[in-house]
C-alpha cells in the first residue's frame, strides 16, 4: 500500500515538473521581445528589495535565535579552566558578531543601494593602497592579540598536572569507558593489550605493586576541586573523552597515552540547583567516531563532595580482589581518597 | 611558440572536424568544452545522490522516533521498518561527506570550470594535452563508478567518518564498513588522486605554456590564478594522500603495523606493534587542509569574476587579490595541525598551528574587503549568478568568522568534533564552494551550451537555498555549544541534550526546503541544456576573451587566429569610454579617451 502511494507521488511530481515547463515555455513565448533572460530594471529592483528583507528578517531572526538558544546552551563551567575559556568565548562571540553585523549589512545593504539603473554609471575605482594598507594591518593586529591571549590560556591548560593530582585512568574500549583510581600511592599499576582476559579487562600487571590498590569503576565520580590528572588509554579504535561540561577533550588512542589535568568546581547536587534540574548529570561521552554504536558510548559522571566522594570511593572494588578477604580497616588505610583529600589537597589549597 | 602550436592546432582539427563519431565527440572526447560538460554533468549527478543521503540522515536526525516506510522500499534491510540502521547511518555519513568534497567540489568544481575557462580565458586551442585531459575525466569517471559501488555491497561502504581515520578503517572487526566497503573507498580514491593529478599538471601546463600573445600573468582574470594556484595545490597535496592511503592499504592487507598498534579487539590482541594512528592524521590533514582551499580558491575565482562583471566596476585590487590567494595557498600547507589539538599532539606543536591558523584570517579578511570595495559605487546587475556570487562572499564571511575560535587551541577544546564544527565548514566550505560553482553555471552556461538558464527558476533557487542553508547551519551552532558531540545516530543515551536537540527538527526541517529547491536546479539545467533561449555572443558583457569565440562551441575554440590580448580583464565603466566595459581584446589606440597614464 505505502509503496503504491509513493508511486503516485512520484509519477504526479514528474506530471507537475513536466507541466510546470510547459507552462514556463508558453509564458516565454508570450513574452516575445526575445530578452526574456536578460536581467531587467523590474528584476534588480524585485532582488535587490529581497536582499534587504532577507538581511532584516535574517540579521532578526539569527539575533532572536541567540538570546532564545541560552536555555540549551551548556551550564556554567564546572571545572576552573573553563571559567576561562567561556569568557573568552564569549568576547571572541562580541567581536565576530559585530564584524559579521556589519560586513553582512554592506554586502546585502549595497546590493540593494548600488543595483544596476541604466541612467547610471559604476565609479571606476580599481585600487586604494592606503586603503588596504589598513585593512590588513587592523585584521593583522586584532589577530596577533587573539593568538597571544588564546596561548596564554592554551599552555595554562594543557601545563603539566601539578604534582598532588588524583590520578585516574579513563579506559575506551568498544562502547564502554572504564575509571581505573590509582589508589593510596596515587600510582596507576601497569598495563599491557597482551594481559587482557576475561577477570582482568584492562590488562593491568598483578606482579606491579602499584597495582595492588587501583580500583575500577563503570561510573566516573570526581571530588569537588581537587586536580585530577587523567591518563587515558585505549584498547581498540580511537575515542574520545568529551566532558562537555567540565570543558574538557582529550582523544583516547591505542598504544599510546594521552592526558587531561584539571580541576572541578561545583558538584552534581549544586550543578542541579543552579541548572535548576533535578534530573541533571554530567557526562563523559565518545567524541571520535568509534563503530556503530558509537552514539551510546558514555559514563555517567558524579562530581562529589570530599566526604561523598570518600565514601562512594570505599565501596568500590579493588582491580585485584585479595585471594583472602581483608579486613576493612586494611583497604580504608590504603585507599586513594583519604589520602589525596586528606593531606595533599590540603596542602595545594 | 605557442602560436605556432595553437596554429597547428588549428589546422588539425579542421582535418578531422568531419570524422567524430558519437564515440569520439562525447565520451572519449579530448575537447575541452565537452570534457567539462562530463565533468559537470557527473558532478550534478553524484552531488544529488550525495545530498539525498544527507535528506535520509537528517530525516533520522529530525525525526527520531518516527518510521519512514518509505526508508525500507529504498533502503531494504539498511531502512526495516521505516527505521534507518544504525550502521548505515555512519555510512551514510562517510559517503555523503566523501562525495561532496573530493566527488563535487574538487573534482566537480575544478574539472569543470579549471576545463572550461583555462583554454578559453587564456586563449588557447584547447588543454596542453588534450588525452591527459580525456584521462583525467575517465579515471574521475571510474572513480565514482567504484564509489556507488560500495554502497550496495552485503556489509555496506565505508563508514568510518570521510576522514578513514585508523584503526576504525583499518579492522574490519570494529566495523562492517571497514571491510570491502573501505577497500572500495581506497580504490576509489587512488583513481581519484589520479585524476586529480592529470588534470591539476594539465591546468597548470596549460596556463604556464599557451597564453595568448598579450596575455602576461598579470593580464588574466582571477579565476585563471584562481585555478592555477588550485591545481598547484592539488599536485602538491594529493600525492601524500596517495601515500597514506598505500600505508592504510598495507596495514589492512599485508599486516603492517605503520598506524596500528597495540590493539586488543573481539576478544583477541593482534599483532601489531609501534605504529601510530596518529601518523595517518598528519598525513591526511596534509592534503585534507589544502584540499579546503583546493574546493574554495576555484569558487572564490569564479565569485572575483562574476562579482566584478556584473558590478559594472573593475575587482577592487587585483593585485592585492592574487597575493591573498597565494598566501593562503602557502599557509594552507602549514596548518594541518589544527585539526589534531586534541588527540594528544605535543601542546607546543598545537601552539605553532593555533599562530599560523589565525595568520589565514588575514589574507581572507582581505579579500571580504575588496569584495565589499568592488560593490561600494557599483552598478549591480542582480542576475542569478550574481546573487551566488554574493551568497558566496556571505557564507565565506560568516563560516570564516567561526573558524577563527574553532583555530585557537584553548577554544577548540569544547568544541571539536561537535556541532559547531559542522556547521562552521558546511557554511565556509561546503556552501560557499557550491555557491560559487552554482553562480559559475548560471555565468558560463551559455559559454557550456550556447543556451540562456531560465532565470526565474535560477531566482527561486537561489533564494530557497540561501535560505535552506542558513537555516540548516546557523542553528547547528548552536546545537554544537550544547555539546552535542557529531557523527551521533541519535541523542538517546543522554537526557541532557534533550533541549539542544529539539532544534534539529528545525534544522531538518530547512534542509528539506534547501534540498528539493536543488530539484529546481537540475530542472533548470537540463531544460536549458536543449530548450534554453540562444544566448547572445556576450550575454553578460563581460570583458574576458572566451566571449569572443563563437557561442556554440567549435573544435580549436576560436576561426582563424586566436585574439590578442591588449589589456586586463578589468576595465568596466572606465571614464571617457561610452560603454561600461571594454574587452580585453580592444587595443589601447582605440580608447584614446579612456586611457590612464602609462596605457598606450
Amino acid at each position: 500500500m505505502h509503496t503504491l502511494l509513493v508511486w503516485i507521488v512520484v509519477i504526479l511530481t514528474v506530471i507537475t515538473v513536466v507541466r510546470a515547463i510547459r507552462i514556463l515555455e508558453l509564458v516565454n513565448e508570450l513574452g516575445g521581445d526575445g530578452h526574456e533572460d536578460e536581467i531587467t530594471e523590474k528584476d534588480n529592483n524585485f532582488n535587490g528589495k529581497l536582499l534587504i528583507w532577507f538581511l532584516v528578517i535574517g540579521l532578526g531572526g539569527m539575533i532572536y535565535f541567540t538570546f532564545d538558544a541560552k536555555k540549551y546552551l551548556l551550564p556554567v563551567s564546572a571545572s576552573v579552566h573553563g571559567v576561562l575559556t567561556d569568557s573568552y568565548l564569549n568576547w571572541n562571540f562580541a567581536l565576530i558578531g559585530v564584524v559579521f553585523i556589519i560586513t553582512q549589512i554592506l554586502l546585502f545593504g549595497w546590493g540593494y543601494k548600488y543595483r544596476h539603473k541604466k541612467t547610471q554609471k559604476a565609479y571606476f575605482y580599481p585600487d586604494n593602497h592606503k586603503l588596504e594598507f589598513w585593512w590588513t594591518v587592523i585584521p593583522g593586529i586584532v589577530l596577533i592579540g587573539l593568538i597571544v591571549y588564546g596561548l596564554k590560556l592554551w599552555n595554562e591548560i594543557t601545563a603539566p598536572a601539578p604534582k598532588n593530582s588524583m590520578v585516574i585512568e579513563l579506559y575506551g574500549e568498544q562502547f564502554r569507558w572504564t575509571a581505573r583510581y590509582a589508589g593510596g600511592d596515587n600510582k596507576l599499576g601497569n598495563s599491557f593489550f597482551r594481559w587482557i582476559t576475561d577477570d582482568n579487562q584492562l590488562g593491568v600487571d598483578e606482579k606491579d605493586p602499584a597495582s595492588k590498590d587501583d580500583k575500577i569503576a563503570r561510573e566516573l565520580h570526581l571530588p569537588v576541586n581537587i586536580p585530577i590528572e587523567f591518563k587515558i588509554h585505549s584498547r581498540d579504535v580511537i575515542h574520545s573523552v568529551y566532558l562537555p561540561h567540565l570543558r574538557a577533550q582529550m582523544n583516547a588512542v591505542p598504544g599510546m597515552t594521552t592526558e587531561i589535568a584539571l580541576t572541578s568546581t561545583i558538584t552534581t547536587t549544586e550543578m542541579k540547583k543552579i541548572t535548576n534540574n533535578p534530573k541533571f548529570e554530567y557526562v563523559l561521552l565518545c567524541n571520535k567516531i568509534c563503530g556503530v554504536s558509537h552514539y551510546m558510548m558514555n559514563m555517567k559522571v558524579v562530581i562529589d563532595t570530599q566526604d561523598d566522594f570518600r565514601k562512594w570511593y570505599k565501596e568500590q572494588s579493588l582491580v585485584f580482589q585479595p585471594a583472602e578477604s581483608p579486613a576493612p580497616a586494611d583497604s580504608a588505610k590504603g585507599m586513594a581518597g583519604s589520602d589525596v583529600i586528606g593531606k595533599k589537597v590540603v596542602a595545594a589549597r | 611558440m605557442s602560436d605556432h602550436s595553437n596554429e597547428h592546432a588549428a589546422h588539425d582539427h579542421d582535418a578531422h572536424e568531419h570524422h567524430d563519431s558519437f564515440w569520439t565527440k562525447y565520451v572519449f572526447s579530448q575537447d575541452h568544452k565537452m570534457i567539462s560538460k562530463q565533468f559537470l554533468v557527473t558532478a550534478i549527478f553524484m552531488a544529488v545522490l550525495a545530498m539525498f543521503m544527507s535528506m535520509i540522515f537528517r530525516l533520522q536526525l529530525g525525526w527520531p522516533d518516527h518510521k519512514f516506510p518509505f526508508l525500507e522500499t529504498i533502503l531494504g534491510k539498511w531502512g526495516k521498518g521505516g527505521k534507518l540502521d544504525p550502521s548505515f547511518y555512519l555510512g551514510l555519513v562517510t559517503i555523503h561527506g566523501t562525495i561532496m568534497v573530493f566527488f563535487v567540489l574538487t573534482g566537480g568544481l575544478s574539472g569543470t570550470f579549471s576545463n572550461l575557462l583555462i583554454p578559453f580565458q587564456v586563449g588557447a586551442r584547447d588543454m596542453a594535452s588534450g588525452f591527459l585531459n580525456m584521462l583525467s575525466y575517465w579515471f574521475f569517471f571510474a572513480s565514482c563508478t567504484v564509489m556507488c559501488a560500495s554502497l550496495v555491497i552485503e556489509t555496506g561502504p565505508a563508514s568510518g567518518g570521510w576522514t578513514i581515520y585508523p584503526p576504525l578503517s583499518a579492522l574490519p572487526q570494529a566495523i562492517a564498513g571497514s571491510g570491502l566497503g573501505m577497500t572500495l573507498w581506497l580504490v576509489s580514491m587512488v583513481l581519484f588522486i589520479g585524476s586529480a593529478l592529470l588534470g591539476g599538471i594539465n591546468y597548470v601546463v596549460t596556463v604556464i605554456n599557451l597564453r595568448t600573445k598579450g596575455m602576461s600573468m598579470t593580464r588574466l582574470p582571477l579565476t585563471i590564478w584562481a585555478f592555477t594556484i588550485t591545481a598547484i595545490l592539488g599536485i602538491l597535496s594529493f600525492p601524500v594522500l596517495f601515500a597514506a592511503a598505500l600505508l592504510l592499504l598495507f596495514d589492512r592487507s599485508f599486516g603492517t603495523s605503520f598506524y596500528l598498534s597495540d590493539i586488543f579487539i573481539n576478544g583477541a590482541p593482534l599483532h601489531y606493534s609501534g605504529g601510530s594512528p596518529i601518523l595517518f592524521q598528519h598525513l591526511f590533514w596534509f592534503l585534507g587542509h589544502p584540499e579546503v582551499y583546493i574546493v574554495l580558491l576555484p569558487a572564490l575565482g569564479l565569485a572575483s569574476e562574476i562579482i566584478a562583471t556584473q558590478s559594472r566596476k573593475p575587482i577592487f585590487g587585483y593585485k592585492a587579490m592574487i597575493g591573498s590567494m597565494l598566501v593562503i595557498a602557502f599557509l594552507s600547507f602549514i596548518v594541518w595541525g589544527h585539526h589534531m589539538f586534541i588527540t594528544g599532539m605535543n601542546p607546543f606543536l598545537g601552539s605553532v598551528f593555533v599562530f599560523t591558523t589565525l595568520l589565514v584570517a588575514i589574507p581572507s579578511a582581505v579579500k571580504v574587503f575588496n569584495y565589499l570595495a568592488t560593490l561600494w559605487k557599483a552598478n549591480i546587475v542582480l542576475s542569478p549568478a550574481m546573487l551566488f556570487a554574493m551568497g558566496l562572499v556571505s557564507f565565506f564571511i560568516s563560516g570564516g568568522l567561526t573558524g577563527i575560535i574553532l583555530g585557537d587551541s584553548a577554544l577548540d577544546i569544547n568544541i571539536h568534533d561537535n556541532y559547531f564544527v559542522v556547521a562552521h565548514f558546511h557554511i565556509v566550505m561546503g556552501s560557499s564552494a557550491i555557491f560559487g560553482m552554482f553562480a559559475g553555471v548560471y555565468h558560463w552556461f551559455p559559454r557550456m551550451f550556447g543556451r540562456m538558464m531560465n532565470k526565474r527558476l535560477g531566482y527561486l533557487h537561489f533564494w530557497l537555498t540561501i535560505l535552506g542553508v542558513y537555516g540548516t547551519f546557523f542553528p547547528m551552532h548552536f546545537v554544537g555549544l550544547a555539546g552535542a558531540p557529531r557523527r551521533y545516530y541519535a541523542y538517546t543515551a543522554y537526557s541532557g541534550f534533550d533541549a539542544a536537540i529539539n532544534i534539529n527538527y528545525l534544522i531538518s526541517t530547512f534542509a528539506l526546503i534547501g534540498g528539493l529547491a536543488q530539484l529546481i536546479f537540475v530542472v533548470n539545467f537540463f531544460y536549458s541544456m536543449y530548450r534554453g533561449k540562444r544566448s547572445t555572443q556576450n550575454p553578460w558583457k563581460s570583458n574576458t576573451i572566451e566571449w569572443t569565440a563563437p557561442i556554440d562551441g567549435i573544435h580549436g575554440n576560436w576561426p582563424g587566429e586566436i585574439p590578442t590580448v591588449h589589456r586586463w580583464a578589468y576595465d568596466y565603466s572606465k571614464p571617457g569610454h561610452d560603454d561600461d566595459f571594454i574587452p580585453q581584446t580592444t587595443p589601447y589606440s582605440e580608447t584614446k579617451n579612456s586611457n590612464l597614464p602609462g596605457e598606450e
